[in-house]
């Protein structure tokens, strides 16, 4: 490739422009201020649904006690946080990056399954291959699988313009059937079972446990490394390469990102790939880090999850990392919930959706806490 | 200057994307027409019959019986289409060209799979007509709001709701009751999603997502949490079938049009009232103008965002009656996301029905005979597994979504909001 | 009817858009309200059409002070508006359009499409506007829709007519044949109030001028005791001077050549019909023509971005018929688009990256791994706002930031500071203000003595007569004249009318 732009000495003047713009009041409450009213004015509605079914004053005290004992509340609360934040930080991450091209993707539930299922089967399809090894390509497996998996939606929306919102609810479904009908192949379905489950993860293709030589039971697996490479990865993707330079520029105005010479179908596919192979990691890592074999399912939701999670963190990298720390917490927090107070689990759900709603609306939480915003500052607040 | 070029170009051959597009379909004829012959080849001697009357029918009309040999001629059929649209090009024929292909193709695969034995069609159609229904109404749904330029993502949610409405209200109050109530908390969603991307001005589909969400999360929490208990507070008396006299002893259409319940007929009528009101009233026309061009209507002194709200909550209405239709009209009892995609096949429906409600209608017949179909086929023992049966409604949604039939124009503002200067 | 506004004050946050402003419009005449882009113009039309509401100031109807709440209360009280951009449902019919937000109703709401016909038909006749009231508006030439929102406004009985920029598409013989149209309606005693930048037009047509500068009124007059220049410095604030400063071309090599391109629309109709000419390096060849007969496709044909059904081009002697946008590019093409902010930046980035945005693979950018190397990027910015005077504190402020010569400047900058030999400009100076539209216009000039070939297309004829060293028209796809304008010889009457489609025109010199 070659260069038509001459290498430029700066003077005073143009050194002066390269002082960086400080940050405005405003993008600190965008970032800031609102997640964290969101989250708030969520738990509050929780605890009025929760009012409104018949679950009692005192009940509704010890499920948010629960909630925070169960998330972070110990060193296994802490533990169970973080396992279950693994998967949903990949696939936020994908989505995240989605959202930045411009691609509203709903598919990281489907993606997730064939990531899982495709790691699961290369799994045990190798028994013979020793342990980083196998680990590692079933990981890969499993990226690849949901890659192409994406890439489906994205090269409709390439070369037909089909909504991906519409074709990945349908990848969804359609892979519901697709891993059922997988789970009951003879070559697939675990020895002796009748019911749709795979063979299991053998020993050298799982994820290490990090800290089960404090207590067997802290499921913290190896996959943390893997989600903070991941977010590490995706940040100089988005902002420091021209690929994600490319991305940005299409989600952000289509049309100058054609005149600027980017092929937007590639981008398109490109992108969907990328979301894919997060997702189907996101999948890998569940399967050989925690479940051990894969099931119908398997993915509980974790695929709707991360599009709140990429969200709530403002499809930033870094944003996402908190927000699955949060949601993660969530989760954790709200199967103590169901144990100790007899609060379904489905109401974590709600409080998701919930928060999605504020920090998608800024409007709102600025008209239900309009003290919270511009005015308070010049009060000192 | 002109002269030079003009004879330039006359040796020059102009392919347009409209060739191209009539290649590809006349292609895909082609492989169906092989399909056909090698695959879905039914022996000479077969015969599938289908039955069109019931025992206990007034009027009887005998059985359908095809020979083996009609999937000769549909590959026949098929090979002449697919080569005319492939050499010559279909004009404004390809359209249709490529309807008659699919359906007949469609024929071949029910002759091809009922070969040998006995099928009931006129059942299959009349259940064609049920399952239609709430996938119409969610069509129709989607074209209300979309016509003022709201893309409606929410409208799964929105039948989730109806339906769970349908089964509490129902239980606790009796079916009709049960029904408005239904009705008016589709409504309120539908109102809920306009306060989000008018006021609030929330990008539409993270609302219809979020909205989708929500009523997700509360819906299985209220049945884990209070149903899993109280059982009675779910278990709604279901609407029965309405017969209209003389109407339904027609034979084939009988069954199907004149012998249903309260949903089938209500989706008709709100499919006939709708394109009146769209396309006849001076509301439709404000209506439209609005999904056009907001600002034009805005000068005009129609009020963008009166309108918007109006209609995304008659939208949510129309589609908390069609969710109605899961428990009301079909078990009583609410089940945990029971309506599993149908809102989405609903919107793939208003596409595929260029945004006219009865567009709406004739798709939502096409995804309700696939849905059908499925069911019959697991009847029939076809060498198939079950799971890719239940995967083709979503796998047709995908072709019409991919636009692979026929193009149409949305609405020219959908999706955008709108600022008042 | 007479209408006055009184002290009119209206703010955008910080903007002070309109500032004390005193206007008297008065029935049976033609009032003129001349201002550049960003003047005020423009929200103060839309105050007294009821769509903004002032801050501070009154409006009077025959004397008596009222009130607007909503777009709806200016017609009511007899004010419509044509606006600059047309109020028109592209997929409804003439009549439907005009009767939206009064349709005549049966029973049941029932829409009385046959009635609403005849409304129009009879206003048609009343004012000789001769439109066919059942065609679709988007089957219909620009000119007709404008008569479509003219009769609209006389629909709903308006009294005062504001016409916003209403010559901004029109051929200077449908500009005459336009305003036959305004002094019919002046004479049946409409009063008319004509905005535009035009000082021509304004003075050809008012019987009284209002000059607005940065929301204030500047000066006031009659047009028989006021000229050209007069107006410019009023409207401008310091003298100027409207003809380009530039030497006689010295073309050199072919460095573009089209031959028999041709391009279908969705509906295989040729949007462009065997174009073919050249442009050599150092001449700058101007494409006139109104909107919509091709000139946007022209473009994307030869950028790069829509693909030829037939024809070559070739560039600097290569044939580039099939390369890519970026290829082009590289090549050494500038490509100043027509609206720059569907296309020309990303409002959300900041200014050093919308620097970058067609150019962020360039190996002067590159860093290791496939990233950007962003000092670099961040250098040059930095260095290009200040060679063309992009006014902004900092490069990490978004360009949306910007004022519009500003962002105009920004996009022009980075195409022209690139090393290039063809540059291709696009309605270069829409909807900035004059001071900006001279230095744009004098950098194209400069880039053409340092031997580039550039290629100029605009609807605005004054800046392809001012600018070009050759003239070609376009219409319906074709090109359909080609004029010498060596020291701006051309005859515009004859340059308007194969706008208008006449063929022939002046032979090539």
């Amino acid at each position: 490739m070659t260069s038509t732009i001459a290498k430029r000495e700066l003077d005073d003047a143009g050194r002066k422009l390269l002082v960086r713009a400080t940050q405005g009041r405003e993008n600190f409450e965008d970032l800031v201020i609102v997640p964290i009213f969101a989250v708030v004015a969520a738990l509050v509605l929780g605890a009025l649904i929760m009012l409104a079914t018949g679950v009692d004053i005192a009940t509704i005290g010890k499920s948010f006690v629960a909630l925070a004992v169960g998330s972070f509340g110990s060193l296994n609360a802490v533990s169970e946080t973080l396992t279950a934040a693994i998967p949903l930080v990949l696939a936020g991450l994908g989505l995240g990056l989605g959202f930045r091209a411009g691609l509203f993707n709903i598919g990281a539930e489907g993606q997730l399954l064939m990531g899982g299922m495709a790691a699961a089967i290369f799994s045990f399809s190798f028994p013979g291959l020793p342990f980083p090894v196998l680990m590692l390509l079933s990981l890969t497996a499993g990226a690849v699988i949901g890659a192409l998996y994406a890439s489906i939606a994205g090269i409709l929306k390439a070369t037909t313009g089909a909504h991906e919102v519409i074709s990945t609810i349908m990848l969804n479904l359609t892979s519901f059937q697709i891993l059922v009908y997988l789970l009951r192949q003879p070559y697939i379905q675990k020895e002796g079972r009748s019911d749709p489950i795979s063979k299991s993860v053998p020993d050298a293709g799982r994820l290490p446990q990090l800290l089960d030589w404090i207590d067997p039971n802290m499921r913290l697996h190896a996959g943390l490394f893997l989600m903070l490479i991941a977010v590490a990865f995706v940040w100089w993707l988005l902002f420091r390469s021209k690929i994600g330079f490319a991305f940005r520029a299409s989600g952000a105005n289509p049309d100058a990102a054609r005149y600027a010479g980017m092929k937007s179908g590639l981008i398109v596919v490109a992108a969907m790939a990328t979301a894919g192979a997060l997702a189907g990691l996101a999948g890998a890592a569940q399967v050989q880090g925690v479940l051990g074999r894969a099931s119908p399912g398997f993915s509980a939701g974790i695929g709707f999850d991360a599009i709140a999670l990429a969200l709530l963190g403002r499809s930033h990298p870094v944003g996402i990392l908190f927000a699955g720390i949060l949601f993660g917490g969530l989760e954790a927090g709200g199967r103590q919930m169901q144990v100790d107070a007899g609060v379904s689990i489905d109401l974590i759900a709600i409080i998701q959706a919930l928060i999605i709603v504020f920090i998608a609306a800024p409007l709102l939480v600025r008209a239900i806490f309009p003290w919270g915003f511009t005015r308070a500052t010049k009060g000192g607040k | 200057m002109a002269d030079a070029t003009s004879a330039s170009i006359a040796q020059q051959k102009i392919e347009s994307s409209g060739a191209l597009r009539a290649r590809i379909s006349g292609g895909v004829l082609i492989a169906l027409a092989v399909l056909v012959l090698f695959v879905l080849d039914v022996a000479a001697g077969e015969v599938a019959t289908f039955k069109l009357t019931g025992p206990r029918d007034a009027i009887q009309i005998p059985n359908l019986v095809v020979p083996g040999g009609f999937n000769m001629l549909v590959a026949a059929l098929l090979a002449f289409l697919g080569a005319r649209l492939f050499f010559r090009g279909g004009g404004r024929w390809a359209t249709m060209f490529i309807g008659i292909g699919l359906g007949i193709a469609v024929l071949a695969f029910l002759v091809w799979a009922d070969a040998g034995k006995s099928f009931n069609l006129t059942g299959m159609l009349s259940e064609t007509m049920v399952r239609a229904v709430p996938i119409a109404l969610g069509g129709l749904a989607g074209v209300l709001s979309e016509r003022v330029a709201v893309v409606n993502i929410a409208i799964e949610g929105m039948l989730l709701a109806g339906a769970f409405t349908g089964a509490l209200m129902g239980s606790l109050l009796g079916s009709w009751l049960g029904l408005v109530a239904a009705v008016a908390i589709g409504g309120m969603f539908g109102m809920m999603l306009a306060a989000l991307v008018v006021t609030f001005r929330m990008d539409q589909i993270i609302a219809g997502v979020v909205i989708n969400l929500f009523v997700l999360g509360l819906t299985s929490y209220v049945t884990s949490q209070v149903f899993a208990e109280h059982r009675w507070m779910n278990n709604a008396e279901v609407f029965r079938r309405i017969e209209i006299p003389v109407l339904s002893d027609i034979p084939v259409l009988g069954p199907m049009l004149f012998s249903q319940n309260i949903f089938v007929y209500g989706a008709l009528i709100l499919v006939g009232v709708a394109t009146y009101y769209l396309f006849h009233t001076k509301g439709g026309l404000r209506a439209r103008a609005v999904g056009e061009h907001p600002r034009a209507a805005d000068t005009l002194g129609v009020d963008v965002y009166w309108t918007r709200y109006l209609h995304v909550t008659l939208a949510g209405m129309v589609a908390g009656f069609g969710g109605a239709y899961f428990t009301l009209g079909s078990v009583g009892r609410f089940d945990e996301n029971m309506t599993n995609g149908r809102g989405f096949i609903g919107l793939a429906a208003m596409i595929f029905g260029r945004w006219h409600p009865v567009g709406a209608l004739m798709a939502a017949l096409i995804f309700g005979f696939a849905d059908s179909l499925q069911q019959k086929l697991a009847l029939l023992n076809t060498p198939i597994p079950s799971e890719f049966l239940a995967m083709a409604p979503y796998l047709a949604t995908i072709v019409v979504v991919a636009g692979l039939i026929g193009k149409a124009r949305p609405p020219a503002a959908d999706g955008q909001p709108y600022v008042k200067e | 009817m007479d209408v006055e506004l009184r002290g009119i004050t209206k703010r955008f946050g910080p903007v002070v858009a309109n500032d004390n402003v005193n206007l008297t419009i008065r029935g049976g005449e033609v009032l003129g309200l001349l201002g550049e882009n960003g003047a005020g113009k423009s929200t103060m039309m839309n105050i007294l059409s009821g769509l903004y509401s002032p801050d501070e100031g009154e409006i009077l109807i025959d004397g008596k002070p009222v009130v607007f709440e909503g777009p709806g209360d200016g017609i009511e009280a007899g004010i419509g508006m044509v606006h600059q951009h047309f109020m028109l449902v592209p997929v409804f019919t003439v009549a439907e359009n005009v009767v939206l937000g009064v349709e005549p109703t049966g029973r049941l709401g029932y829409l009385d499409l046959k009635k609403a016909r005849a409304q129009v038909d009879e206003i048609n006749k009343k004012y000789g506007l001769r439109v066919p009231a059942d065609e679709l508006i988007e089957n219909l030439p620009v000119g007709i829709q404008q008569r479509v929102e003219i009769l609209k406004v006389l629909f709903r009985e308006a009294d005062v007519l504001i016409l916003d920029e209403p010559t901004a598409v029109l051929t200077p013989q449908e500009v005459e044949e336009f305003f036959g149209i305004v002094s019919a309606l002046r004479d049946s005693g409409k009063a008319i109030v004509f905005i535009t930048h035009k000082l021509h037009e304004i003075l050809a047509i008012s019987d009284r001028i209002s000059v607005l500068r940065q929301g204030a009124i500047t000066g006031e007059g009659d047009p028989k005791e006021l000229d050209e220049e007069k107006l410019a410095e009023m409207m401008v604030g310091r003298h100027v001077s409207f003809a380009v400063d530039k030497a006689p071309a010295q073309p050199g090599e072919e460095m573009l050549t089209l031959d028999g391109v041709t391009v279908l629309d969705d509906a295989d109709e040729k949007v462009l019909n065997g174009v073919s000419f050249t442009v050599r390096s150092g001449e700058i060849l101007g494409i006139a023509g109104v909107q919509g007969n091709g000139q946007t496709e022209l473009v994307e044909v030869i950028t790069g971005l829509a693909r030829q059904n037939a024809g070559k081009l070739t560039f600097a002697g290569e044939d580039i018929s099939h390369a890519s946008v970026r290829d082009r590019h590289f090549r050494g093409m500038a490509h100043i688009p027509e609206d720059r902010h569907r296309m020309g930046m990303v409002d959300s980035f900041n200014i050093a990256e919308n620097m970058a945005l067609n150019s962020y693979y360039d190996e002067a950018y590159a860093a290791p791994f496939g990233s950007i190397n962003w000092p670099r990027v961040h250098e040059t910015a930095a260095a290009f706002c200040v060679d063309f005077d992009v006014r902004t504190p900092s490069v990490f402020l978004p360009g949306g930031s910007l004022s519009g010569g500003n962002q105009q400047k920004m996009v022009v900058a980075r195409e022209l500071e690139r090393q290039t030999r063809l540059v291709v400009a696009s309605q270069p100076t829409r909807g900035v203000d004059v001071g900006s539209i001279e230095y744009i216009h004098k950098r194209l000039v400069e880039s053409r003595d340092e031997g580039d070939g550039v290629l100029i297309v605009s609807s605005e004829l004054d800046e392809i007569m001012g600018l070009s060293d050759r003239i070609l028209v376009m219409f319906e796809g074709r090109i359909v004249a080609e004029f010498d304008n060596t020291g701006g010889k051309a005859d515009r009457n004859q340059v308007g009318l194969a706008m208008a489609g006449a063929t022939g025109g002046e032979a090539a010199a």
